[in-house]
C-alpha cells in the first residue's frame, strides 16, 4: 500500500469512528445536562463542597464562579509548582516563579503552553497531582460555559443560566472521567508507559549509556488529548515513544482529541430540540476542518517530495500523513500537542497550523469552547445575513438586537486583538528577538505562532523560539488568561442577555439557519473574519517564506 | 458600587467553594484515577507499562520504543538525532530552510553518506530524538559495512534486514519500518552463533 492510500485510509477510519460515536455521545451529553436527579456520589461532592444544586446562577454569579474556581486552580498550582522540591517524588525538578506563573496559568486555561521541558521542570508529583486535574477541570469549565449558552438559547423565561459547580460535576463524572478512563487503558494496551519507576541509567549494547524514563504517562495521555489539553509528559510530547509508541495509539490519540468537540453539535441539536441545528454547527465545523486538513497535508506531501522527504522533525513510525492529520486537528481544538515539530513543517504546512489556530476554535475548536465559539459566529452570521436581506437578525427566535451584537463582536475582536499587538511588541522587542531560532519571515512566524498559540489557549509551538524568560513567559501568561475567560464572560454576557427574550415564532420572514446555504455563509463568515485580520500578517511570514 | 460589593463578595463565597472543590477534585482525579489506570495496566500490560524493555542475560539494555545511539560501524545506525538519544531529554532541531540544509550537510558528512542518494531517514531528525525505527532502504544501505566489520556474508546479514522489516500496522497505518534495537540483537545473536 502507498502513502497516499494509507493516509486516506486513515482519515476515513478517523471520520468513520467519529461519525458513529458522536451520535449517541452528543445525545447523552444532552441527557446528562437536563437531567433533574443527581447521582449519589455528585451529592456527596456537592456537601463537601458545600453548594446547593438545586439552586440555580444567573450569568454574573455563573461568571463569577467560572472565575472564581480558575483562579482559585491557578494559585493552588502555582504553589504546588513553587514547593514541588519538598512535596514527594521530586526528583530534582524545578522551575523559575514566571515559568511558574506561566505554566500555572497555562493548564488552568486549557492552554498547556510549556516553556519548561517535561522532563526536567515538572515532578511525577506535580504532572500527577497538579497538571493531570486541570487537565480534567479546565475542559469541564469550557464545557459548562458551553451549555449555559445553550441553555440561553434553549430557555425563554427568567434568567437563570443553570449551577456552574452542577455543570462542572456532571461534566466530569458523566463525560470526561469514563472517557478518560477507557482512552488510558487503550493507549496502555498500545504501549503508552504507566509506571512510578525513577529515570535510569542503562548500557546499550554499543556500550554507551541512555537515560530511561518513567511516569504515570497513559492516564495523563488519554486526558490530555481527550480534554483538548496538550500539555506533554516529555518535552517531545506526542512524538515521545513512551507517549505515542506507533500508528494505533496516533489514530487512537487523535480520535481523543476531535471526539467531545465533534459531539457537542449534536448535543446543541438535541437541546434545543431541533437536531438540523446541530447538524448546522457540525457542517461548520467539519467544512473547516476538511479545508485545513486538505492545505496541510498538501503542504507537507508536496514537501516530502524533495530528498528530505519531509521528514525532518517527523517520526518514521508515522510518517507525513498522520502528522499532518495531528498537526491539522490538535491546532484546529485547541488541543496543542504535537506528534512532529510544527516549526520544521514547510512554511505553508506549518503556515496552515497558524492559520487553523487564527480561525479561532472552530474548526472545532476545545471541549465546549469549540461550541461556544461556534454558536458567536453563528450569531454574527445571522446579523450579517440579516442586514443583507433586510430582515430582523434572529438565532432561534432570539433577536439579535445591539447589545447582542456588541457582545458577540467584542469576543470575536479578544483573540486577534491580544495576537496583533503582541507580535508586533515583539517585532520591536530585542527582549523577543533575540529570543528567535530562525531569522526572516520565519522568525516572525516563530513569534506570531506563539502568542496565536497562547491567545488562542492552544498551546502548541514552534519550539525553536526559547520562550522560558520572564517578559515572555508573563505575556505570553496574559494572553492565555485573557484569551480564556474575557470570551468566556462575553459569551455568559450574552447567554444572560439570550435567557431574557421570549422566543419569537417562525414565520416567513425568518432567516432559516439549518440549510445548506446558510453552512455556506457561516463558513463564509469565519474565514472572512480570520483572513481579513491575519492575512497581512500572514503574507509577511509564511507567505513570504514560501515564496522566497 | 452596591453592584461591585455584591460581586466581590459573591467572588470571595464561590472562591471558597472553589477551594473545596479542587482539595475533593484533586484526590478523586489526581489521586484515585492514576492509581486505577496503574492497577489496570498492572493486571493486563505489565511490560508495556514498564516501558516495554529489553534485556540480555538479566540486564536491561534498553527499550524497543526507544531509540538508541549506536557507535562502531559494526551496528546498524538509527535517524539522527537532536539529543544525541540521551533520554533525559527529548525533542527536534526545530530547523528549516537554509539552517537545515547546513545541518543535513554535517549529518551526511558525519556518516559518510551522499546526500543525494541517501534515504531521506538518514539525514532527518526525528520529532522525538528518538525515533527507535530507520526505513528498509536506509538498513539495507548499512549492509554491506556492518557485514564487513562483523566478518559474516552479506547475504545473512541482508536476510536478517528482510526479517526485521515491519509492516504498516493492520496493513494501512503508519510507515514500513526497521526497529534498529531488535535488528541489532539479532544481529549480536548471529555474530556469537557464527563465533561460536
Amino acid at each position: 500500500m502507498g502513502d497516499t492510500a494509507s493516509g486516506l485510509l486513515t482519515i476515513a477510519v478517523l471520520v468513520a469512528a467519529l461519525a458513529v460515536v458522536h451520535v449517541p455521545l452528543g445525545g447523552w451529553m444532552a441527557t446528562v445536562f437536563t437531567d433533574t436527579r443527581h447521582w449519589r456520589i455528585e451529592r456527596l461532592v456537592y456537601r463537601l463542597v458545600r453548594v446547593d444544586p438545586w439552586s440555580e446562577q444567573r450569568w454574573v454569579t455563573y461568571a463569577v464562579a467560572v472565575l472564581a474556581f480558575s483562579v482559585v486552580g491557578i494559585v493552588l498550582l502555582f504553589l504546588l509548582i513553587v514547593f514541588q522540591g519538598v512535596l514527594p517524588l521530586a526528583r530534582g525538578a524545578s522551575m523559575n516563579v514566571d515559568t511558574a506563573v506561566n505554566t500555572a496559568v497555562s493548564f488552568v486555561t486549557n492552554t498547556n503552553w510549556q516553556s519548561y521541558a517535561g522532563e526536567a521542570g515538572t515532578s511525577p508529583f506535580v504532572q500527577t497531582v497538579g497538571l493531570t486535574v486541570q487537565n480534567f477541570v479546565s475542559p469541564a469549565v469550557g464545557l459548562a460555559v458551553a451549555i449555559a449558552l445553550v441553555r440561553g438559547l434553549v430557555r425563554s423565561s427568567g434568567s437563570d443560566l443553570g449551577n456552574f459547580w452542577v455543570d462542572l460535576v456532571r461534566g466530569l463524572f458523566r463525560v470526561i472521567v469514563p472517557l478518560a478512563l477507557v482512552g488510558a487503558v487503550v493507549l496502555l494496551l498500545g504501549g503508552v508507559i504507566q509506571n512510578l519507576t525513577a529515570p535510569t541509567t542503562i548500557t546499550t549494547l554499543s556500550g554507551g549509556h541512555q537515560v530511561l524514563q518513567g511516569g504515570l504517562v497513559a492516564s495523563q495521555e488519554a486526558i490530555k488529548e481527550l480534554g483538548t489539553n496538550g500539555g506533554g509528559y516529555f518535552n517531545a510530547n506526542s512524538a515521545h515513544p513512551f507517549e505515542n509508541p506507533n500508528a494505533f495509539t496516533n489514530l487512537v490519540e487523535v480520535f481523543l482529541l476531535l471526539v467531545i468537540p465533534f459531539s457537542l453539535p449534536r448535543t446543541y441539536g438535541v437541546m434545543v430540540g431541533d437536531r438540523r441545528q446541530g447538524w448546522t454547527v457540525l457542517g461548520f465545523m467539519g467544512t473547516l476542518w476538511a479545508l485545513m486538513l486538505t492545505a496541510v497535508t498538501w503542504s507537507e506531501v508536496h514537501a516530502a517530495a524533495g530528498p528530505l522527504g519531509g521528514l525532518e522533525g517527523k517520526e518514521l513510525r508515522l510518517g507525513v500523513w498522520p502528522s499532518a492529520l495531528f498537526a491539522t486537528s490538535t491546532t484546529a481544538t485547541s488541543t496543542g500537542a504535537v506528534n512532529s515539530m510544527h516549526e520544521s513543517f514547510s512554511a505553508l504546512g506549518g503556515g496552515g497550523a497558524l492559520f487553523t489556530m487564527m480561525l479561532g476554535e472552530l474548526s472545532p475548536g476545545g471541549v465546549g469552547t469549540g461550541l461556544y465559539s461556534a454558536l458567536v459566529v453563528a450569531v454574527l452570521t445571522v446579523f450579517i445575513a440579516g442586514l443583507m436581506v433586510g430582515r430582523t437578525p434572529e438565532l432561534l427566535g432570539k433577536q439579535i438586537g445591539r447589545r447582542e451584537i456588541t457582545l458577540t463582536a467584542l469576543t470575536v475582536l479578544v483573540m486577534p486583538f491580544l495576537v496583533l499587538v503582541f507580535t508586533g511588541i515583539g517585532m520591536v522587542a530585542p527582549l523577543v528577538t533575540s529570543q528567535m531560532l530562525a531569522t526572516g519571515p520565519h522568525g516572525l512566524t516563530e513569534v506570531m505562532y506563539a502568542y496565536t498559540s497562547a491567545a488562542n489557549n492552544n498551546g502548541s509551538a514552534f519550539a525553536g523560539f526559547s520562550a522560558d524568560t520572564p517578559y515572555t513567559n508573563l505575556t505570553l501568561a496574559l494572553c492565555m488568561f485573557v484569551g480564556r475567560f474575557a470570551p468566556i464572560v462575553l459569551v455568559l454576557a450574552l447567554a444572560g442577555s439570550l435567557v431574557a427574550q421570549r422566543r419569537r415564532p417562525v414565520t416567513a420572514g425568518t432567516l432559516p439557519t439549518h440549510s445548506p446555504t446558510f453552512v455556506g455563509l457561516f463558513v463564509g463568515v469565519a474565514v472572512i473574519v480570520g483572513g481579513l485580520t491575519f492575512f497581512p500578517s500572514l503574507a509577511l511570514g509564511p507567505l513570504a517564506e514560501a515564496l522566497s | 458600587m452596591i453592584l461591585v460589593t455584591s460581586t466581590l463578595s459573591s467572588f470571595v463565597k464561590q472562591s471558597w467553594a472553589g477551594l473545596r472543590a479542587m482539595l475533593v477534585l484533586t484526590v478523586l482525579l489526581g489521586l484515585l484515577y492514576p492509581a486505577v489506570v496503574w492497577g489496570v495496566g498492572q493486571v493486563v500490560a505489565r511490560d508495556r507499562a514498564a516501558g516495554s524493555l529489553v534485556s540480555v542475560d538479566g540486564s536491561v539494555v534498553g527499550s524497543s520504543l526507544v531509540g538508541q545511539q549506536w557507535t562502531g560501524a559494526e551496528w546498524f545506525w538509527g535517524r539522527p538525532s537532536a539529543s544525541d538519544y540521551a533520554g533525559d531529554t527529548s525533542g527536534g532541531s526545530n530547523l528549516s530552510g537554509t539552517a537545515l540544509a547546513a545541518e543535513v550537510a554535517k549529518r551526511a558528512s558525519a556518516a559518510g553518506l551522499d546526500p543525494a542518494t541517501a534515504p531521506a531517514d538518514a539525514l532527518t531528525a526525528s520529532g522525538s530524538g528518538l525515533d527507535p525505527h530507520v526505513s528498509q532502504a536506509y538498513a539495507v544501505s548499512q549492509v554491506p559495512r556492518v557485514a564487513a566489520a562483523r566478518g559474516l556474508p552479506q547475504a545473512e546479514v541482508a536476510a536478517l534486514v528482510d526479517a526485521h522489516v515491519q509492516d504498516r500496522i493492520a496493513g494501512f497505518l503508519g510507515q514500513p519500518r526497521v526497529n534498529v534495537l531488535e535488528l541489532n540483537l539479532a544481529l549480536a545473536a548471529l555474530s556469537g552463533r557464527s563465533a561460536g
